[in-house]
């Protein structure tokens, strides 16, 4: 059997190399530390003047989605029809993170496009989002009733990644 | 006289095939330590997630590759300052040494280095690829729709 | 017209490849010698047609065809005649046709001057190359068709990249084919002689010139890239460690193996499974470099443009050829008896050494080269693995080889005295040392390792050199007596004495500055003062450079100068540095200039590299003593010699 020992030893190299070029791996997407757990404790300005923390995204009873974008990300501006579907659906509480961006931009961006937020942050510095693992505008959370993080969409939410990733996540948490 | 032939044959065959498995042994062992050996390879937005995870710490090696953010080379005698960036999350490279023929504001590079203290980055080399279609594989940022706008670098 | 003319030719072969590769082993079962024969016109054949199509290919390049997506994508009619000449195969589609070109060639090679073949072996071997034709040209037709047309032939080509611009870069690549694809023959003879359960000594003795061949040109073609990379790159180094790096040197490795245990087989009928699965093993690395270059399956800084498609099909090739070839041999190698018997202190135990620590060394080097992919897979981290790792490596396995190559041509087949190779060693080994160690206190010492690497280098040297004196008569009238073969042997051995040299001396006394200098400004580089005498605009023929003049002076008389340019090319909008050098046999004196830093000072990356020549001198007697070896009229007849022993490889320091 020894004499075999060399076609195995190719096969398992083979078997690497096809598994790597075939699975559909971004090498790029991390996984977030954080899916599983409770939102990070955060307070922030709104963009209307005032203040808010991670209540606002805890225990609303319905699920909440959190999106970080930017008025000067352009695949954000790609997703924005995406999030206003989203919120007309009324059972997923909307909420915006502006992303080291200034407060009169994002308001124009919003303006321009229409505001699918029941509010919007502001994280100037980033700070938040690196409380949250965010690599970059847009990335958006899936929060379940219980303030615990379910899902984690990595870039714009365009074409079928919706159908693919994020509708089994809302259809876990009982919403269709 | 087979027999002979066949405890020789054996003695060889044993000897030969423990020795290589030795050799290989030592060597997976420090591949498996690392050390110096290893380098991770990340782009920026890796580098935050994994600062923010405390998976990265100060003399760590690793590999940094990414586009040089427009704007952002500066120099002081022989020490190179640019901005590394995948158009999400940026890092600030220090690099002692002539830059390679290819280094473009706007363009890939990779660096490999040691990650300091306080989020800088020393860079020991920084590489470009002699290739007519300039970009190195894990230089291509994931969104690079993104790079077009002008204000991403913003504040 | 011409392109179509190159296409239909291309499917030509493979129709005539896809008979090749069926009709001998038919016509051998039912023992039809007309149909056996005509094996050997089908590869001439298919020969001849592939360089019609290449010829058309390059046609297309000469005229700038721009109609032809590869001819639009990859040339200039600026582009100076010899480069879009070499401009045909700097491209993935073109580099394809060279490959098959080659592969065709060497199968001709084979049928024409086969003669003196078993009639049964040789038709076995042509349909095994007419196989791996058909594969190729499957690849070439269905993803990579250089002949393919565009709708709308743009008025001017892509490709002007100066950098490319290289005589070296430019042969780099048909040198290292050349060796890739010559070592399709090994690889055919090992099937052909699977097949038939055949192995005799005097298989290994026809496989032996093939693989020489291919070993010569493989060694070429990585000096050549070394040369390149240090001489172009401007940075310094000219071995990094590179996947691309990798793919190459692991053939030759595998090759040089083979060289040596063929020896065995020839001579005393030994090591028969183990010769045959190497003559596998070595093609295999061939195509696997062939793989990892062109599927981006692994991260490289020199990769081609890659495309999933395109990895999958090769892929599927390397499974088919090697797995079957694998296969085949673990089905039949039990049937191989193993031949003459031998004690572990012999010649025989000495090559079974050298091929004991050269294949770890390949084990070493695939396993550093795949093991970010290995990583990825488990757990997803993306790593790369540095020079220390593959440094490590080689000063590990190549000490040990280095020791038993000084005594192993003195030892006796069958049976030996370790004694009386070292009481003929010993006089030369001693001086050597003593210079080793009056060379290295000179310097004023330094790493223990370069001391070692020192005493190893000239501890060869002198080995080789003892070796060729006979054990009683005149000195010089045993030379004049010396077969071609041995000289072979002497003089590759011989020049990895002096390679090693080189690797050592240059990785332990290069002094580096990094400095800026301003116009009359000078800096001490080791024993020498560079001194920045000029900095001036300049023009050249399709670019403006900023050229320095600096004067290199050793105690006050001047050296050399040397004159590096940072060169701007308009189109495309390209900067390439020029290393100014004095090669020089004692030390290279280099000289690159970066960026003007502040009002008239300049960045400038100054070198003085000792005994960099080694690297060259000792590639190019390797090369000498394959050529000579290969001479050799007895390689064919009776007794080849043992050439070859590998080369350490370098500390490539990266940036």
């Amino acid at each position: 059997m020894t004499r075999f020992v060399p076609a195995v030893a190719f096969v398992a190299m083979v078997a690497l190399f096809a598994v790597m070029m075939l699975s559909d791996r971004n090498p790029k997407e991390i996984n977030s530390v954080l899916i599983g757990r409770t939102v990070p404790d955060f307070a922030l300005p709104t963009l209307d003047g005032g203040t808010a923390g991670d209540a606002v995204l805890k225990a609303r009873g319905k699920p909440v989605l959190v999106n970080f974008f930017a008025s000067w990300c352009v695949p954000c501006r790609a997703e924005h029809q995406t999030l206003m579907d989203l919120a007309a659906r009324g059972d997923l509480v909307m909420v915006g993170i502006a992303y080291k961006d200034r407060p009169g931009d994002t308001r124009a961006f919003l303006d321009e496009l229409g505001n699918p937020f029941e509010v919007v942050l502001r994280d100037e510095t980033g700070d938040v989002a690196i409380e949250f693992g965010v690599s970059g505008a847009p990335e958006t959370f899936l929060i379940d009733r219980d303030g615990t993080i379910r899902y984690r969409h990595w870039g714009p939410m365009v074409g079928d990644t919706i159908a693919q990733r994020l509708a089994p996540e809302l259809e876990a948490l009982g919403l269709p | 006289m087979a027999g002979l032939r066949a405890r020789k044959r054996q003695r060889l065959l044993v000897v030969s095939v423990s020795l290589a498995a030795f050799i290989l042994a030592v060597l997976t062992a420090l591949l498996a330590l690392g050390g110096d050996s290893l380098s991770l390879f990340l782009q920026p937005s890796d580098v935050s997630a994994r600062v923010a995870a405390g998976d990265l710490k100060a003399g760590d090696r690793i590999r940094l590759g990414g586009l040089v953010a427009p704007g952002s080379v500066t120099r002081e005698d022989v020490v190179t300052q640019f901005v590394i960036t995948d158009c999400a999350a940026t890092v600030t490279v220090r690099y002692a040494g002539l830059l390679p023929d290819l280094f473009k504001e706007g363009q890939g590079v990779v660096t490999e280095g040691i990650w300091q203290d306080g989020g800088a980055f020393t860079a020991s080399s920084v590489l470009a690829k002699h290739d007519e279609n300039y970009a190195p594989p894990g230089t291509l940022p994931d969104n690079p729709e993104a790079c077009t706008h002008p204000e991403s670098t913003y504040p | 017209m011409i392109g179509e003319l190159g296409h239909a030719a291309l499917i030509l072969t493979l129709m005539l490849a896809l008979m090749g590769a069926t009709v001998p082993h038919w016509a051998i079962a039912r023992g039809d010698a007309r149909w056996m024969a005509q094996g050997r016109a089908l590869a001439v054949a298919q020969f001849l047609l592939v360089v019609t199509a290449f010829a058309a290919l390059t046609e297309a390049f000469i005229v700038s065809d721009f109609s032809l997506r590869v001819v639009a994508a990859n040339s200039h009619t600026l582009k100076p005649l010899l480069y879009k000449i070499t401009g045909v195969w700097g491209n993935h589609e073109g580099s394809l046709l060279l490959w098959v070109l080659i592969l065709t060639l060497f199968s001709a090679l084979v049928a024409v001057f086969g003669a003196n073949l078993p009639t049964r072996l040789r038709t076995r071997v042509l349909a095994v190359q007419s196989a791996l034709v058909v594969g190729f040209l499957l690849f070439i037709l269905l993803t990579s068709n250089p002949f393919e047309r565009l709708a709308v032939a743009p008025l001017e080509g892509n490709g002007l990249n100066p950098l490319l611009q290289d005589i070296g870069l430019a042969l780099h690549p048909p040198m290292l084919y050349l060796g890739y694809v010559g070592l399709s023959i090994a690889f055919s003879f090992a099937v052909a002689a699977l097949i038939d359960g055949d192995v005799t000594p005097a298989w290994a003795r026809w496989v032996r010139p093939w693989t020489l061949l291919a070993w010569l040109f493989l060694t070429g073609g990585i000096a050549l890239g070394a040369g390149w990379a240090y001489y172009e790159l401007g940075w310094g180094g000219w071995w990094f460690w590179d996947p691309v790096e990798n793919a190459s040197f692991m053939p030759w490795l595998a090759a040089t193996a083979l060289l040596h245990s063929a020896i065995v087989m020839e001579k005393r009928d030994a090591l028969k499974s183990w010769t045959v699965l190497l003559a596998l093993v070595a093609f295999a690395f061939s195509l696997l470099g062939t793989f990892l270059v062109r599927s981006g399956v692994l991260t490289s800084v020199h990769a081609f443009a890659t495309d999933p498609e395109r990895g999958l099909f090769i892929l599927a090739f390397l499974a088919l050829v090697i797995g079957g070839s694998l296969i085949l041999y673990g089905m039949r190698a039990e049937a191989l008896a193993p031949g003459g018997l031998f004690q572990t202190v012999s010649r025989e135990g000495a090559l079974v050494l050298n091929n004991i620590l050269l294949a770890s060394y390949v084990g070493a080097v695939l396993l550093g080269t795949l093991y970010p992919l290995i990583l990825e897979a488990v757990n997803g981290d993306q790593i790369s693995v540095g020079p220390p790792f593959f440094n490590f490596a080689t000063t590990l396995l190549m000490m040990p080889l280095l020791v038993a190559l000084m005594a192993g041509p003195l030892l006796s087949w069958k049976r030996a005295k370790l004694g009386r190779a070292l009481a003929v060693l010993a006089p030369f080994v001693v001086t050597a040392l003593l210079i080793a160690g009056l060379l290295f206190w000179a310097r004023a010492g330094g790493a223990v390792m370069t001391l070692v690497g020192l005493a190893l280098g000239f501890g060869l040297l002198a080995a080789v050199i003892g070796e060729t004196r006979p054990a009683q008569g005149r000195w010089l009238k045993a030379l004049a007596r010396r077969r071609r073969a041995q000289w072979g042997m002497t003089l590759a051995h011989g020049g990895l004495a002096v390679l090693v040299l080189g690797i050592t001396i240059s990785e332990a006394w290069t002094t580096e500055v990094l400095t800026t200098l301003s116009e009359g400004e000078g800096v001490a580089v080791g024993p020498y003062r560079f001194e920045l005498v000029e900095i001036a605009p300049k023009a050249g023929k399709n670019y403006s450079a900023v050229a320095a003049h600096i004067r290199v002076m050793e105690e006050g008389a001047v050296v050399a100068d040397l004159w590096p340019e940072d060169r701007s090319y308009a189109n495309p909008v390209t900067q390439t540095s020029e290393a100014g050098i004095a090669a020089r046999a004692q030390s290279d004196l280099y000289a690159v200039i970066g960026e003007q830093v502040a009002d008239g000072r300049w960045s400038v990356r100054l070198y003085n590299k000792p005994f960099v020549a080694g690297l060259w001198w000792g590639a190019a007697l390797m090369v000498l003593g394959g050529l000579v070896s290969l001479s050799d009229r007895r390689l064919r007849v009776a007794a080849p010699a043992r050439p070859k022993k590998p080369a350490a490889q370098p500390q490539g320091a990266v940036s």
